[in-house]
């Protein structure tokens, strides 16, 4: 299944589609893929596998410490692909979330001829990954993976923000593919405890300039407020929620696994509420 | 005038931040779009103030009675008998607050109150900038917050102190490797968060357009005043100049004025650390490879995969995996030449300095120090003692005292070997 028939399915359902985030390698490379499948297997119609990073600027405090203790254990561009491969293997589409630097510097950048933007495009394709979400990377700024993305036949999934004019939501949403990630709130990533007002606003601008589906992210934590967003997104985005499910744990990892099946199972709830 | 804000050089950037160009793609604005609007209504603000003759009047002014500039252009008499060159010494140390960093933070201060923002944040390493950027809130009466990284709020305790006396807020920074870098990603996080009413006072001249080409705008008054004292002076501009390089505003500050001066050898002078042949140096440009950090391609340290490595330099000014775009763009034309200099031969340059000329140099400063004096000796041995070399010593060394003591072994009491006198 693409990402667009994931939206298109949930929106034949009358609801919004459940995007669900962790990093992988979190807690470690096979428990971040027994983490992912039990979204899936939950509720979620798409899966973001985060490429942890060591300087992630958009992140708050709990996406952070997993991507952290990920880096700790010594994961490796490879092993989140590796984990990629794994969930998309569920037939639900995978997009890796990532900042820019490791997509162009994977192999070590330039090699032979072939940049590793190309590259890391290319073994997306094979891991049966869908595409990427780029936070720090603009659509002015991604010639390079636009054109990499086209080749492979890649989802190209940008963000806008509060804070932009109705001529780069233009601009953004012009060069989106699957779906655009319309960041809700002024900040970063984290649980927050009331939901945005500049989010439905925000989708209302990007709607007017595209038909494809936006998804709406950072803040969302419970059933509740995912249900408040579905009543004007086509998609409920969750990522730091999912992680302090499994921050909470930290030695039991069926205690884990168990909260995030729950927490999933209460999202989907939130968007069929919606 | 100390500073010819509306210059422009051949090597100037693209008006989206790229320097030689796209094709060359150094530079540019690799940042989440939250925050595009925010520097896009920087670089309008800082384009106009730039033409503004009452905005350059007043910065100009604010930088003679208030940061005590022009600094002077130092002759060193002995330490140029000693390498049998001229040297010169842009004496940055002498400013306000202890370096070249004052003119960066008053520019960056004098714009956010002219766009109506009423805080700032600014990153630090060394706590030089974190020190700039409180006294220029304080001058003009804006918040200001810190972020610094507890690996460096410990080796500069002095400069949180002194942040704190000028009001500002020090924010502890724990994440990733607690230095500067870490220091930059929470400030970028505050921003994001506040920008409807925050300025962000970058403190180098790094990070997404247009703040390396700003930043450069607002410190090359240190190669713009020098190059005039220079020529007023000797009648000729000198063979080489020489700054050390972290992030590279200093050095960016000294160099935009001879850019397109053919005949002035230009030379940065990277942390080597304990040597570029091991991991723990910050030789960015000599060492790193192309990749894209705090929101610009440029060199970095980085490894396969493009994780960003941590960089190691005695001196906290210069401790930075990245470097400012421009740099990169000078040194892959062959404009300017940056070569690496040691923990230790920068050490034993802040002592023959000290000793010399009686000027105690910041660590960093050091750095440039040593790396000039073999730049001289080979000058001399061309040109003869007419030949010059005109170094910026960017700021002074009362913040590394800490440092110097343990490095030296200086100040026990125990090695005090002269009998008591009174």
């Amino acid at each position: 299944m693409t990402v667009s028939t994931a939206f298109a399915k949930a929106r034949a359902d009358d609801r919004a589609a459940l995007v669900g985030y962790l990093p992988a390698g979190f807690p470690d490379v096979a428990g971040g893929i027994d983490a992912l499948r039990a979204m899936v297997d939950a509720g979620c119609d798409v899966i973001e596998v985060g490429l942890p990073y060591s300087d992630p600027v958009m992140d708050g405090p709990t996406i952070q410490a997993a991507a952290q203790q990920a880096l700790d254990r010594g994961i490796r561009t490879t092993d989140v692909l590796r984990t990629v491969e794994a969930v998309a293997a569920t037939g639900t589409p995978t997009v890796i979330m990532t900042y820019w630097n490791p997509v162009e510097h994977y192999g070590g950048g330039r090699r032979n001829g072939r940049s590793g933007v190309e590259r890391f495009a290319a073994d997306l394709a094979s891991a049966g990954g869908a595409g990427l979400i780029t936070p720090d990377l603009t659509p002015d700024s991604a010639p390079e993976w636009i054109a990499a993305a086209d080749r492979h036949d890649l989802d190209k999934i940008f963000l806008v923000a509060p804070s932009s004019t109705d001529e780069r939501i233009a601009m953004t949403t012009a060069a989106c593919r699957g779906f655009v990630y319309a960041t809700a709130v002024m900040g970063v990533t984290g649980a927050r405890a009331t939901t945005s007002d500049l989010a439905g606003p925000l989708v209302a601008r990007t709607r007017a300039t595209t038909d494809l589906p936006v998804g709406v992210g950072l803040g969302v934590s419970n059933g509740d407020q995912a249900a408040t967003v579905a009543s004007y997104a086509d998609g409920v985005i969750v990522g730091s929620a999912f992680v302090r499910a499994l921050l909470d744990h930290p030695d039991d990892r069926a205690a884990g696994l168990r909260a995030l099946s729950a927490l999933t199972a209460d999202l989907a709830d939130g968007v069929r509420r919606g | 005038m100390t500073t010819r804000v509306e210059a422009t050089t051949s090597y100037d950037a693209d008006e989206n931040g790229w320097f030689g160009g796209p094709e060359a793609g150094w530079g540019g604005r690799f940042m989440p779009e939250a925050l595009v609007a925010a520097l896009d209504e920087l670089t309008v603000a800082w384009h106009e103030a730039m033409a503004d003759p009452s905005f350059v009047a007043e910065f100009d002014a604010i930088l003679r009675e208030y940061a005590g500039l022009p600094s002077p252009l130092y002759h060193a008499e002995r330490l140029s008998q000693l390498v049998g060159a001229r040297i010169l010494l842009k004496r940055e140390d002498l400013n306000h607050t202890g370096a070249h960093k004052i003119r960066n933070v008053l520019g960056q201060a004098l714009l956010t109150r002219r766009m109506g923002k009423t805080r700032v944040i600014a990153e630090t390493g060394a706590g030089q900038h974190g020190v700039a950027s409180a006294t220029a809130a304080a001058y003009f009466g804006l918040d200001c917050t810190v972020y610094m990284g507890t690996v460096d709020t410990r080796r500069q305790a002095l400069n949180v102190a002194r942040m704190h006396l000028l009001g500002a807020t020090v924010v502890p920074v724990d994440s990733g490797s607690a230095t500067l870098k870490d220091a930059i990603n929470e400030a970028l996080r505050d921003w994001v968060a506040s920008v409807d009413h925050t300025a962000y006072l970058f403190g180098t001249a790094a990070g997404p357009h247009p703040f390396p080409s700003m930043v450069r705008d607002f410190t090359r008054g240190i190669g713009d005043e020098a190059r005039r004292q220079c020529l007023d002076r000797y009648g000729v501009l000198p063979d080489a100049i020489a700054a050390c390089v972290g992030g590279g505003s200093n050095a960016i500050g000294l160099f935009t004025a001879f850019l397109d001066d053919p005949g002035v050898a230009i030379f940065g002078f990277e942390p080597g650390g304990e040597g570029v042949d091991t991991p723990r140096h910050a030789a960015t440009i000599h060492a790193g490879d192309r990749g894209v950090l705090h929101g610009a391609r440029t060199f970095v340290l980085q490894d396969e995969d493009g994780q960003t490595i941590e960089s190691h330099s005695i001196s906290a000014g210069l401790d930075y995996p990245g470097v400012g775009p421009q740099h990169a763009h000078l040194a892959t034309t062959g404009r300017a030449t940056y070569l690496p200099v040691t923990d230790a031969e920068a050490m034993d340059a802040m002592a023959l300095l000290s000793r010399t000329e009686g000027i105690i140099p910041a660590i960093e400063s050091a750095h440039a120090v040593a790396g000039a004096l073999d730049v001289a000796r080979r000058l001399a041995a061309e040109r003869g003692p007419d030949a010059t070399i005109l170094i910026n010593l960017s700021g002074r060394g009362d913040k590394d005292m800490g440092t110097a003591i343990e490095y030296f072994g200086l100040g026990n009491p125990d090695d005090v070997t002269e009998e008591p006198v009174g």
